[in-house]
């Protein structure tokens, strides 16, 4: 069993989920996608056996594409990052009754597919495929099942959709350029390309439109905070929580090794970018009064942090990302179970109209507690490894970025638990907050036990990425 | 050479039908005719490729006809369209009963013009393909008499048709009176040979002039909107797929042949042309609320993104095949959607396709994946057309003129989108009535083809070899 067999399930899942029809389609996606996680976990085993789990077949001879899925420490990561958050997140839409679930559900699970393509192409073109297949599917989930009114949100989604897609467009250019010159797609090829300093630097830039639209990079970030709060809650998962790992990932996997010397170069540039890109989300994230907004802006400073350890082109700031991005992925998608949650009960996203839940239920208030603690990197929690790894290598590249960077965790303890006290604490008031269910409490418990559980003992991650990155951080490193 | 003249026979079997009043089999006959020539001619192309080189380089009747890989691709894509625009066509004339033989015999005569524009070996042969396609598109524009709009379209287009024409008629006596022959591989063998007159280049551009006007490229656009829109929804199909695709094609083919020796300012003349059409096209077509002028539109920008293909025309003919097929086979499953939207709910702007997407999912899907497909987007054939374009295109160096049109690709994701948009984002207002089994199946078959040359374009692009 190698790793295509893994998109197959998924692929086959999405077809099947469309037609057992809306009655069973939860339960379906939810079969397919544990599926899909169980398999990922096979084919890791089998990986650190040291079997062969790649796939490599000839698509077109002319232009010369490649069907090829790598499988090493970094892409596995990332599979397992998008086969584990997919069950939970078909788990956290089972308290909501959509109208054509079934349309939904088969979304969900093709957009995983697209995704988890993303992350194994070897091959620039197939790559690229995947990575355009990923944005349609997430389109049509937060237009048609989306929230607030729908012209406003049609808008809201079109300029998404119009962002991302010129951004990779000019990703596409990048990769022809470089076939042109290479007279291949596959990334070892293209990593030893020789490319003269001016080509890389537009090749960087290609790369990094589509890159900083889609992590969001600012300014390119006017997207993001409109969507999130009016895409469904699953849609919002899977961008924060997946989707744009993808473009995390492809920075490291792609951006860097290809244009290694228009890396070193302007290094500090894009770094300074990223943290500026913290900073700012952390300041917006203070002002908001809707709470999914407030997680959106948190995310961007979250992330940008991560782009910017990405850039610092150490071994620390790449092993960081990784780290950062698993904890992220199921925080985010945690954080946003919460809101979903009370929004559902309270039918509203405003933080003012809310208040006094834990004295109605002190079993939320505690799991809503852990994951606003991990989203502040309280040590003991996943994130705080990552996010130190991040800061210390921000401190190899420069002291002072460092000390930016750091301003994420005070500003984020203060936004994040004065949030928490806003819409936790407080009178019982007139609002009834059912206590959450089973199905809701358990989904709660396997993210913060994900959390936890590598928050005190990290080293499986670690030492599984860090092989790989090790491999690719000699590309980045050859500059002459 | 067979083939084209099995075709003119069907349809002349198709007017004598009518005289024996044999109407209702009349659409059958034509269409197992136009598969079983389908058949005998890619049996042709194989039988031809291994034992008759020497009469394919001479040519067919005093070389006025060629046989290549380029026609023959051609060709056969244009029978297949034929076949679709066919079958589409007793359910969209179904009020006009007794003039069938009409409708189907004038799509036939308009197939073989086409074809002898793709297989000319002589500028005479290209001169008749191309007026025997024009007059019977004059026809189809004309084709209902009782509306005003399609008197206007048929007026409109005869008067500028006629007059490019007469500009392309123009241009191929300067390039006789400069080489002294009709034949184009005599003529190529003049100018190859040594010096030719000034006048030759203006006769070359004189024929792009006029060329240009019939694929409907900026500037020469100015006739697209209106006459797409006045004319049948079915002319209108017509026109933007088998009409444009056939210019496009005999353009490439006869500046293929003539162009050894052009100055580089004619590249000029090309890139002004393409980036002047993919701009004003896309720009327009964002404004629009009739879909039929959108789709117009958006076909301009077509026909500026196939322009591309003349920076570096040795290398370009399977890109543009690929891209003709893709763009003529969305065409085709959206002109289907449409044509049952437009008859359902009496009109064809935006608003009609409000709600599709609940009213009639399926229907919704095919015109959502052939949009997805015009736009460029993975997996679709539209996708690898634009990704084989540029790059060629980039091999010649032209990055600047690439960036156009990546940007543009990006502009028509905008009114392409807003259309999806309507069908999935707003509530139907009317009751719906059954999709005619027709339209169905040929915008099924048209949208299956044209994902199917997504995951083989191996296949398509070696059709040419």
């Amino acid at each position: 069993m190698d790793v295509s067999f893994i998109l197959i399930i998924l692929l086959f899942g999405a077809v099947a989920t469309y037609f057992v029809g809306d009655k069973w389609a939860s339960k379906a996606a939810l079969i397919f996608s544990t599926c899909a996680f169980a398999a990922t976990l096979y084919v890791i085993y089998r990986y650190n056996m040291g079997e062969k789990v790649s796939y490599l077949q000839t698509w077109m001879s002319r232009p010369r594409i490649v069907i090829g899925l790598q499988a090493d420490g970094m892409s596995l990561l990332m599979l397992l990052l998008t086969t584990a958050l997919t069950p939970i997140i078909v788990l956290t839409s089972f308290g909501n009754l959509f109208p054509k679930s079934r349309s939904f559900y088969a979304l969900i699970l093709f957009m995983a597919f697209a995704m988890a393509g993303t992350f194994l192409a070897v091959d620039g073109l197939l790559y690229y495929i995947f990575w355009e297949l990923s944005l349609i599917p997430i389109y049509f989930i937060a237009l048609i099942w989306g929230s607030g009114e729908a012209e406003r949100r049609k808008k809201d989604v079109v300029k998404f959709f119009i962002y991302t897609f010129a951004g990779s467009l000019f990703m596409l250019v990048a990769f022809i350029y470089l076939y042109t010159k290479t007279g291949s797609f596959l990334n070892l090829h293209l990593y030893n390309a020789k490319l003269t300093d001016t080509e890389q630097l537009w090749i960087f830039l290609g790369f990094f439109l589509a890159y900083a639209i889609k992590i969001p990079i600012i300014p390119f970030h006017t997207w993001q905070a409109n969507v999130y709060q009016k895409a469904p809650a699953a849609g919002t998962m899977l961008l924060s929580g997946i989707m744009l790992k993808m473009a995390l990932y492809s920075i490291i996997r792609w951006q860097l090794p290809i244009a290694p010397k228009a890396a070193h170069d302007y290094k500090y540039i894009f770094i300074a970018l990223c943290v500026a890109g913290v900073i700012y989300g952390s300041i917006l994230a203070l002002k908001q009064t809707n709470l999914k907004k407030l997680l959106a802006y948190s995310s961007l400073a979250h992330v940008g942090l991560i782009a910017a350890g990405a850039y610092t082109l150490t071994i620390d700031g790449l092993r960081g990302a990784f780290v950062q991005m698993i904890a992220h992925g199921f925080v985010v998608v945690g954080l946003f179970y919460a809101a979903e949650i009370i929004s559902r009960r309270y039918k509203t996203e405003e933080i003012a109209e809310m208040g006094g839940i834990r004295i109605q239920s002190a079993k939320f208030a505690s799991m809503f507690m852990i994951l606003v603690m991990a989203s502040v990197a309280l040590p003991g929690t996943f994130n705080f490894i990552g996010e130190f790894e991040l800061l210390y290598s921000l401190a190899q590249a420069n002291i002072w970025l460092a000390v930016l960077g750091g301003t994420t965790i005070i500003l984020g303890a203060f936004y994040m638990l004065r949030m928490f006290q806003q819409v936790m604490l407080g009178d019982k008031g007139t609002k009834v907050f059912k206590d959450v269910t089973f199905g809701e409490g358990f989904t709660f418990v396997l993210i913060i036990a994900v959390l936890l559980f590598f928050g005190l003992y990290p080293r499986p991650i670690t030492d599984f990425v860090t092989p790989s990155l090790q491999k690719v951080l000699v590309y980045i490193n050859q500059i002459n | 050479m067979n083939t084209l003249i099995a075709i003119a026979g069907l349809g002349i079997i198709c007017l004598i039908a009518e005289i024996f009043n044999l109407r209702k089999v009349i659409v059958p006959i034509t269409i197992i005719g136009l598969l079983a020539v389908l058949g005998l001619h890619y049996t042709d192309y194989s039988v031809l490729g291994l034992e008759t080189t020497a009469e394919q380089t001479k040519g067919l009747y005093n070389s006025m006809m060629v046989n290549n890989g380029y026609s023959k691709a051609f060709t056969s894509l244009f029978i297949l369209l034929t076949i679709f625009l066919i079958a589409l066509t007793p359910h969209f004339q179904r009020e006009h009963k007794s003039k069938l033989s009409d409708f189907v015999a004038i799509k036939l005569f308009l197939l073989t013009g086409a074809i002898a524009m793709v297989s000319f070996g002589n500028l005479a042969m290209f001169f008749l393909g191309i007026e025997v396609l024009s007059i019977a598109l004059y026809v189809l524009a004309a084709s209902n008499p009782k509306d005003t709009n399609s008197n206007e379209a048929g007026m409109k287009y005869f008067l500028m048709g006629a007059f490019a024409s007469g500009i392309l008629l123009f241009g191929i006596t300067l390039v006789y009176g400069a080489t002294g022959s009709f034949n184009c591989d005599a003529i190529y063998t003049a100018v190859r040979g040594g010096e030719v007159p000034s006048w030759f280049f203006i006769g070359i551009v004189m024929l792009s002039i006029g060329l240009l006007f019939k694929i409907a490229a900026a500037p020469f656009h100015f006739w697209a909107p209106d006459v797409y829109q006045g004319s049948p929804a079915l002319s209108t199909a017509t026109m933007s797929t088998l009409a444009k695709v056939a210019a496009m094609a005999a353009f490439f083919k006869l500046m293929h042949d003539l162009n050894y020796k052009v100055p580089g300012t004619y590249t000029t003349i090309i890139m002004t042309a393409a980036i002047l059409s993919m701009t004003i096209g896309n720009i327009m077509a964002l404004k629009q609320d009739s879909v039929k002028r959108m789709l117009a539109f958006s076909g301009i920008s077509h026909a500026g993104f196939m322009l591309m293909v003349f920076f570096n025309p040795p290398a370009m003919s399977g890109v543009l095949f690929y891209y003709a097929a893709a763009y003529a086979l969305a065409g085709i499953a959206a002109f289907a959607v449409l044509l049952y939207v437009a008859e359902d709910k009496k009109g064809e702007s935006i608003y009609n396709f409000n709600g599709l997407g609940k009213t009639n999912p399926m229907m919704a899907a095919i015109l959502t994946c052939a949009l997805l497909s015009m736009a460029g987007i993975p997996i679709f054939s539209g996708f690898f057309a634009k990704f084989f374009l540029f790059t060629e295109v980039l091999k010649t160096g032209q990055v600047a003129i690439v960036i156009v049109a990546v940007i543009n690709s990006i502009i028509s994701v905008g009114y392409y989108f807003k259309l999806i948009l309507a069908m999935y984002n707003k509530e139907a207002t009317t009751e719906t009535s059954k999709v005619p089994a027709m339209y169905s199946i040929v915008a099924i078959i048209a949208i299956l083809l044209n994902i199917a040359m997504g995951l083989y374009p191996d296949f398509v692009l070696g059709l040419l070899k």
